[in-house]
Order: C-alpha cells, then structure tokens, then sequence
C-alpha cells in the first residue's frame, strides 16, 4: 500500500492520490461513525429514530470533511483527525483475531523502522522527493500541533489524509523536524510537532486492545508508556533533526508493559485491593 | 445508586488531584512532560516492587514483606528522579526555553510528586471504582458499606501525601537534611501499615490516622516551601 502511493507521488497522480484520500475519509466519518453509533445505542440501550439520526450524522459528517480536507479552527481539525483515528484503530481492535493484533502491532513498528530509516525505504523516498520538489508533505496530513501558515502552493496538494482503507501498511511516520520545515517555507510563522495519523491509529489499536481485557491497571500502564515513547522519540528528533519513525520506540514500551503489568504488576495490586492496602 | 456512588467516590479521590492539575499544571507543556514522567517511574518502582514480590514465594502470603519493599523501592525511586532532574536541568531549559519552571526546585518537586501521586491513586482506586459502576452494592451480604468510601479517602489521601512527600524529599537532598528524608520515609511506612489494618474493617481508625499524617505532612511541607501562618492569612483574606 506504502509502495503504491508511493510509485503514485512519483509519478504526480496527484488526483487519484486526492480522489483516494477524500472517499476514504468519506467512507471513515459517515459509514464507519454510523456503525459506531449504532453500537453505543445498542450497548446503552438507547432508541434514537432514523430521522435524528440521519440529521446527527449528515452535520457530522459534512463538517468532518470541512474541516479535515479544508479550513477548519485548529482544534475542530485535531479534534476530527483523532476521532477518525480512534474509529479505525476501533475496526482493527474488534475484527481483527487475538494474536493476529499483537503480531500485527509488532510487524508494524518493525516496518516503521525499515521504511523511513534505511535509504530504499518508502518513507524515506517520499520524504526527498517532496524535499525535491520543494513540496510540504501532504500538508496537514499530519497531525499538526499549530497552525501552518502554508504559503507553497503546490498542485492543489493540499489535502488531508485521514487514515488508508483497511489494509495494514501505511506511511505511518513523518514527523518532520523543523530544520526541514524551515527549509521548505521561509515565510512559515508557527513551527509544530508534527504525528502522522497511522501513528495514532496504532498507538489507539494497542491501548485499545489493552483495555479489552478488562482490567484499568494494564490500560494505564500501556497509555503512560506510550506517552513516554512518545517523549523518548521527539527527544531524539530534537536531537538528530531528521525524520524518525514514531512507531518502534512507543509501541515497544506498550507492549512491554502492558504484559508486564497483565502478568507480574496485576496479581500485586489485586491481592492489595483485596485488603485495601495502600502502597 | 451505584452510579451516585461511583462519582461521589470517583470525585473524593480524584477531586483535588485534578484541581491541582488544571489550575497549576495544565497550562505547562513541560510541567505535563514531567508529571508523566515521573508517573512512568512510579509504575518502574511498582513493577520492580511486584517482581519482587512474585520471587519470594515463601512470603507472599505475609503481605506486610511486599508493602515494606514497595514503600523502600518508591523512595528509592523518587531519590532516582531526584537525580535525573538534576542532571538533565541543562537539557530540559534548552527544550522548554522556560527558566521559571526548570530552576525552581519547589516547582519540580511538586509537579513530580502530584506524578507519583495520581499514578499511585489512580492504580489503586480505578478498578475498585469500576467495580463501584457494576450492579452489586457493598455491604448488602457480606463486606462494609464503608468500603468504596473508605477506598476512595485513602486514594486522595496517597494522592496529596506523594506531592508533600516528594517536595519534603527534594528539599531534604537538596539541603543534605537527613531529618527531612527519613520523615518521609516514616510517614509512608506509617500509612501503608496503617492501612493494613483496613483488612479488619477497622476504617474509622485508619481514616482517622491517615489524615492525620495528611495534615502533620502538609504543615511540615508547607513550611518548608516558606510558608508561614502570616501569608496563609493574608492570601485567605485578601
């Protein structure tokens, strides 16, 4: 898949890559949010008629567009591409098999490393061409921390691009470092962290998984050594000032804890809740 | 009624930790980087605790072992972040480009301790509050009333004592006052073996206790900050 839009980019196919970007995000905030709501009305046992609903998603919907592949006040943007981020990792937590998760989870990172790090890897390729062609990398694809006073138009390449369909691989990381930036746009104001969106998804996919069994204390373990990976990784950044995969360095922490916490910390803590002691 | 008494629980153990968070540390980016951070090493010193725990098959049963070796392991722990402040207070200026927060000792010491704290509470209270949402109601067959009640009043109070704690511990390496260490060191053992008496349901007296040491912990740490009757007046009238 990475491959693909890869050899597209090169090729300057910007309008499939556009078409592609614009139904899968479609596909994203209407079916797939419409499922979901459907589920919690199931779960909670709530009635809501056709009409109300029709009437939530459409303006739902319709905004979640605007604000993803327009303009939009940041934090309606952030708060759209995390929700749409959270329903995808969603899908993978609940159709995906037991092991087939965590394998995935842990191939993904590897993938991660590879593709952005070692010279043929896609990521990488992308990455300079767009430095090439003087282009932003899918601007606001990413999660942007501020705002981007853009200034290079470029082809109309100014789209968002929500998540991939449900195959696995995708360019998870572009964290772009703000040498880089400044390199692309002068003019550029505000300088930001910036996440991509499958880093999301997967760092979503774990904790969610961690938290579908049931217990609070391995979530939050997972959560807070994600967190920390995360740290770790724009330590490093500030440090070595190219791109770096988000991926491997969180989602080990994840899944380290959250199997340490589920197998040494849980027996622990629950024979002190039992007895309501307090370390 | 359990959902009345999952928030009325959820808001007493969590009510002022999460003030003290929006009011002080919410706006910082960097205060928040360290809060997490130090709530990653109290979940470090919590797992070295269990693993320890886990080994010593033969006292497993005797939980007074397990809670002595975690409360050491956490001061040792704290003494660890202690020392990782200290020596990336270089790098962390450089990163946050914000004096105010990274030369203030007093300031570190509270944001890390508030860190321990609200990983220490939350670990310790969520799945009993989640149990607190399930269908069943304590103390109706067998158990007492005053369980989540009393769960919910020692999470608060682990919360607020890891904060007065850590800024005690800060300023007593700092100053090299031993004095200072070891009172925190005495008054954590004192409130988890006070709360081994919990099994007994014996919750007034445990309650009682601990908030007692809240209070005596708090004076001690408010005065060292430099606090005195005086100010406390004035910023109380005014």
């Amino acid at each position: 898949m990475t491959v693909l839009l890869i050899v597209l980019y090169k090729k300057r196919c910007y309008r499939i890559i556009h078409g592609w970007l614009i139904m899968s995000s479609f596909m994203l905030l209407f079916l797939f949010s419409y499922l979901y709501l459907e589920e919690v009305l199931r779960a909670y046992n709530i009635p809501m008629d056709y009409p109300t609903a029709l009437f939530v998603m459409w303006n739902f919907g319709v905004v979640g567009m605007i604000a993803i592949h327009w303009q939009a006040p940041l934090r309606l943007q952030q708060a759209y591409l995390i929700f749409v981020s959270a329903l995808m990792a969603l899908v993978f937590v609940k159709y995906l098999p037991e092991y087939t998760t965590w394998v995935v989870l842990a191939v993904i990172s590897i993938w991660d490393l590879v593709a952005v790090l070692s010279p043929k890897g896609p990521l990488r390729i992308l990455v300079e061409t767009a430095q090439e062609r003087n282009e932003q990398i899918f601007p606001a694809l990413i999660y942007s921390s501020t705002v981007l006073y853009s200034i290079v138009e470029s082809a109309g390449f100014n789209q968002e691009w929500a998540s991939t369909t449900t195959t696995v691989t995708r360019p998870a990381s572009d964290n772009l470092t703000e040498a880089q930036r400044q390199q692309q746009q002068m003019e550029e104001e505000e300088r930001g962290i910036k996440l991509g969106l499958g880093d999301f998804i997967f760092y979503s996919v774990l904790v969610g998984k961690a938290s579908s069994y049931g217990d609070w204390n391995t979530t939050i373990a997972c959560f807070v050594a994600i967190l920390i990976g995360l740290c770790l990784t724009l330590l490093l950044l500030a440090v070595t000032r190219k791109a770096l995969p988000a991926l491997p360095i969180s989602i080990t922490f994840g899944l380290f804890f959250c199997f340490a916490t589920s197998v040494i910390v849980k027996p622990f803590t629950e024979t002190l809740a039992a007895e309501q002691v307090f370390i | 009624m359990t959902l009345a008494e999952f928030f009325g629980c959820a808001f007493l153990a969590f009510g002022p930790p999460l003030a003290m968070f929006c009011y002080t540390i919410s706006d910082s980016p960097i205060k928040i980087i360290l809060l997490i951070f130090s709530s990653f090493l109290w979940l470090l010193a919590l797992l070295l605790s269990s693993i320890i725990w886990f080994i010593f098959i033969p006292l497993k049963s005797y939980l007074i072992f397990g809670v002595v070796v975690s409360v050491l392991i956490q001061e040792a722990f704290r003494f660890i972040v202690y020392k990782l402040l200290d020596k990336t207070s270089a790098g962390l200026e450089e990163l946050a480009g914000n004096s105010l927060v990274i030369h203030n000792k007093t300031v570190l010491a509270y944001v890390s301790g508030l860190g321990f704290g609200i990983i220490s509470g939350l670990f310790q209270s969520v799945n009993i509050l989640a149990d607190a949402l399930g269908p069943g109601t304590m103390g109706l067959k067998s158990g007492s009333e005053m369980f989540f009640l009393t769960s919910a009043t020692m999470a608060l109070c682990i919360i607020l004592l890891h904060t007065f704690w850590s800024i005690i511990f800060f300023d007593g390496i700092h100053h090299r006052n031993k004095a200072h260490l070891s009172f925190v060191i005495l008054s954590h053992l004192f409130f988890s073996i006070t709360t081994l008496l919990n099994s007994s349901e014996i919750y007034s007296l445990t309650i009682i206790l601990s908030v007692i040491n809240v209070i005596l912990t708090m004076c001690f740490a408010f005065k060292i900050v430099g606090g005195t009757f005086e100010k406390l007046k004035r910023c109380i009238i005014c």
